[in-house]
């Protein structure tokens, strides 16, 4: 009894409230408004922090053809749903959702306002007017193994992993490959935080990791305090998502850098064009989405190599995960002369051999 | 001239209520001037705050399901902190709540039947209280401290819920990435109103806190659990089982909250990941003194609470305000809500004999 009235009543004035908000018609001139919304806020200096240059970026690009908006640290879970669909609702036409986490509530908004077209970074499913899109952040993990190889004395780099998901999984392995192609001793030492962005966590680790002999730091997290204490120790490592040599002048070697910049204008022109289409996209060294920072505090010929491997890989004469490749027990993961594809390397859950550390059961 | 605080001796009747109406009241002139010193027009700022998010489809139903869980919490903890059991560990207990739940939920998968989501119920209500009853036992057998242990056990859930999404649970087909399959439609919180998300969860937080009141106010144990916070001699004298009283306010609390903990997970998320929760247990404690320890009133607190976080959201999408503006807004509230309380006990005297010290001792709670 009681449930039906509180049903009626809210029927009634969500009717009355409804109303205004249905009738919006949309003229050709107006400027296409693409949303955004970040896990993060957009001072992180990391993974949001790179998203939101590239929207600013992108309303430069385009001027009066679009406006942009965005919601910053969107909790991943019930609320991100909320924040997508009222972007929706109030006229975006684009929006980017730039979160793994936010995956599930994109496709579930995408289903009830099928005109307006989604992007979600990092995920997996797709639909209609849903379409991802990512980094190839292992080539430059591999770059940096290369470089590592050649810098560590001990032959032991600590790296801090975020949440042990195949993307971090495959930085680690593609690290350590690069790493074996110039040092094949070379270890790496990983732990995972749980966390994306954890200044004290971070820092924590990265003691931890230096005290156990690392003396190169590597880390899959966003805030620079790992780079920060490589610093306070007089050691040297690598930057993520950004380039951080203003937090590290002296210990940053290199940091891969995200620019999606390349990949919001295309798809933006698209939506305005009509041409858009739901599509995965991975771009990488190649596609002008990933970049490396300056090639710093290193010897020339270090430096040479570093170029020479980010242009290999760029051109395709790297490959990095070619054969043969071992796991963490010695059992062959990928057979001599063979080559994984893209989904395999997109589902990789195990560590290849030189990787210290252990992935959850 | 000098500016008194003079005790009433007792509590105003007319601050009692006034106080949280002039803290708003206070509230909303503060944060228009914050929004005029950010370039914004006032009035226009403030209607986009508070007004606008509910005036969409989705508008009220979307601040019912925010507040939905903060009220369920919020009323256990009001009834626990009445009789003094500090229990600060509500989001562990949620988290709890939501394995429990999601156990039942997974392991019947794509299966149906009338009994799954009672019996999920069930379960997010057993899990919640087993969280809870861990600091019970420690405080009436070895009279350990409840806030420190229910806080800490709150890291314990989250691990836990971690190891299990990362571990034994993982959604097989989900690329290793850290959750569970989505639940079943067998065991998905029933949507009240259709195209919207008011999930049942939002009815049940209302008849709790309806029960709630009835409890605290009209029954011997709310009573009880009264004696028992604001005169705990009396109550040992009166005969009341003091231990019993614990045991009841914890165990409730963490019902309570293992039951929000499900309503989310089988409601708005679908599924177990590691991030259900935005603190919702840690939030429900100011929700529940917002609210003056009052169920009815934790139900206005949690609808201001969770206006805030729409009111956020929609000063950044239309007028490009930084997130922060949320968190200022509510530490604004909280901070009025404090100060104006001082005027239930105390009154204003200008020109009174002396300052501070010795006239303030005097009224202590």
């Amino acid at each position: 009894m009681e449930r039906r009235t509180f049903n009626k009543l809210l029927g009634a004035s969500l009717t009355t409230l409804a109303a205004p908000a249905i009738i919006r018609p949309a003229f050709a001139a107006d400027p296409l408004k693409v949303g955004f919304i970040y896990v993060g806020p957009v001072e992180d200096f990391g993974w949001t922090h790179q998203h939101d240059l590239a929207r600013k970026d992108l309303e430069a690009e385009l001027g009066d053809k679009i406006k942009t908006t965005y919601v910053e640290s969107v909790k991943e879970g019930a609320d991100a749903e909320r924040v997508i669909a009222e972007l929706a609702n109030k006229g975006h036409g684009l929006i980017y959702t730039t979160s793994f986490g936010f995956m599930n509530p994109t496709l579930k908004v995408a289903k009830r306002f099928p005109k307006v077209k989604f992007e979600h970074a990092t995920g997996y499913k797709r639909a209609e007017n849903v379409a991802t899109y990512n980094i190839r952040f292992y080539e430059g993990r591999y770059i940096q193994g290369v470089i590592a190889g050649k810098m560590s004395k001990s032959g032991i780099v600590g790296y801090i992993g975020s949440v042990p998901i195949p993307e971090v999984i495959m930085g680690m392995n593609a690290f350590i490959l690069g790493m074996h192609s110039v040092n094949p001793k070379g270890r790496i030492k990983a732990v995972f935080i749980n966390s994306w962005y954890d200044p004290g966590k971070e820092a924590d680790a990265a003691k931890a990791l230096i005290d156990q002999g690392a003396d190169l730091m590597a880390q899959h997290t966003d805030s620079t305090a790992p780079l920060q204490v490589a610093e306070q120790r007089g050691i040297q490592g690598f930057g993520q998502a950004t380039d951080m040599i203003k937090a590290a002048p002296k210990a940053q070697l290199t940091s891969s850098t995200d620019h999606w910049l390349p990949y919001y204008i295309e798809r933006t022109k698209a939506v305005i064009d009509g041409t858009w289409k739901s599509q995965d996209t991975w771009g990488g060294l190649a596609s002008g989405m990933l970049k490396m920072a300056d090639y710093t505090n290193m010897p020339d010929d270090v430096a040479a190599l570093a170029k020479q491997t980010e242009a290999d890989i760029a051109s395709g004469k790297i490959v990095i995960f070619k054969g043969p490749i071992k796991d963490q027990s010695g059992a062959v993961k990928v057979a001599d002369g063979s080559t994984l594809d893209d989904a395999s390397i997109a589902g990789m859950n195990w560590l290849a051999e030189g990787v210290d550390g252990n992935l959850p059961k | 001239m000098w500016l008194a605080l003079e005790p009433r001796g007792q509590r105003s009747a007319f601050w009692t209520y006034g106080s949280p109406v002039l803290a708003l009241l206070l509230t909303v002139v503060t944060a228009a001037i914050i929004f005029a010193a950010l370039g914004q027009d006032p009035a226009k700022a403030l209607w986009t705050f508070l007004v606008e998010p509910l005036t969409s489809a989705s508008g009220l139903p979307e601040l019912f399901v925010k507040a939905a869980p903060l009220i369920l919490i919020g009323v256990g903890l009001s009834i626990g902190f009445r009789a003094n059991v500090w229990n600060i560990g509500a989001e562990g207990q949620f988290t709890l709540g939501a394995i429990f739940g999601g156990w039942v939920a997974l392991r019947v998968g794509e299966g149906s039947g009338w009994w799954v989501f009672p019996a999920m119920l069930l379960a997010s209500i057993l899990g919640g209280m087993i969280w809870a009853a861990i600091p019970a036992l420690l405080k009436t057998r070895f009279n350990a401290n409840e806030i420190l242990t229910s806080l800490m056990l709150t890291y314990v859930a989250q691990l836990l819920l971690l190891y299990l999404v990362t571990g034994p649970w993982k959604d097989p087909e989900g690329y290793g990435f850290p959750q569970t399959a989505m639940f079943g439609d067998a065991a998905t919180a029933p949507i009240l109103i259709a195209e919207t998300r008011l999930h049942l969860g939002v009815f049940v937080a209302f008849v709790a806190a309806l029960l709630g009141w009835l409890i605290l106010s009209k029954s011997l144990l709310g009573f009880q659990l009264r004696v028992l916070g604001s005169a705990p001699r009396a109550a040992r004298f009166a005969g009341f089982s003091e231990s019993g009283l614990i045991w009841l306010s914890l165990l409730l609390g963490g019902g309570l909250a293992g039951l929000a903990g499900l309503f989310e997970v089988a409601g708005p998320i679908g599924q177990l990941t590691p991030s259900i929760s935005p603190g919702y247990g840690f939030t429900a404690i100011i929700v529940a003194f917002l609210g003056r320890l009052h169920p009815l009133g934790v139900v206005l607190a949690g609808l201001v609470l969770a206006l805030s976080y729409l009111g956020g959201e929609a000063a950044q999408i239309d007028l490009g305000l930084p997130n922060a503006v949320t968190g200022i807004f509510q530490g604004i509230l909280l901070f009025y809500l404090l100060g104006c309380d001082v005027l239930i006990l105390y009154r204003l005297r200008f020109g009174g004999k002396q300052l501070g010290g010795k006239s303030l001792r005097g009224a202590s709670r």
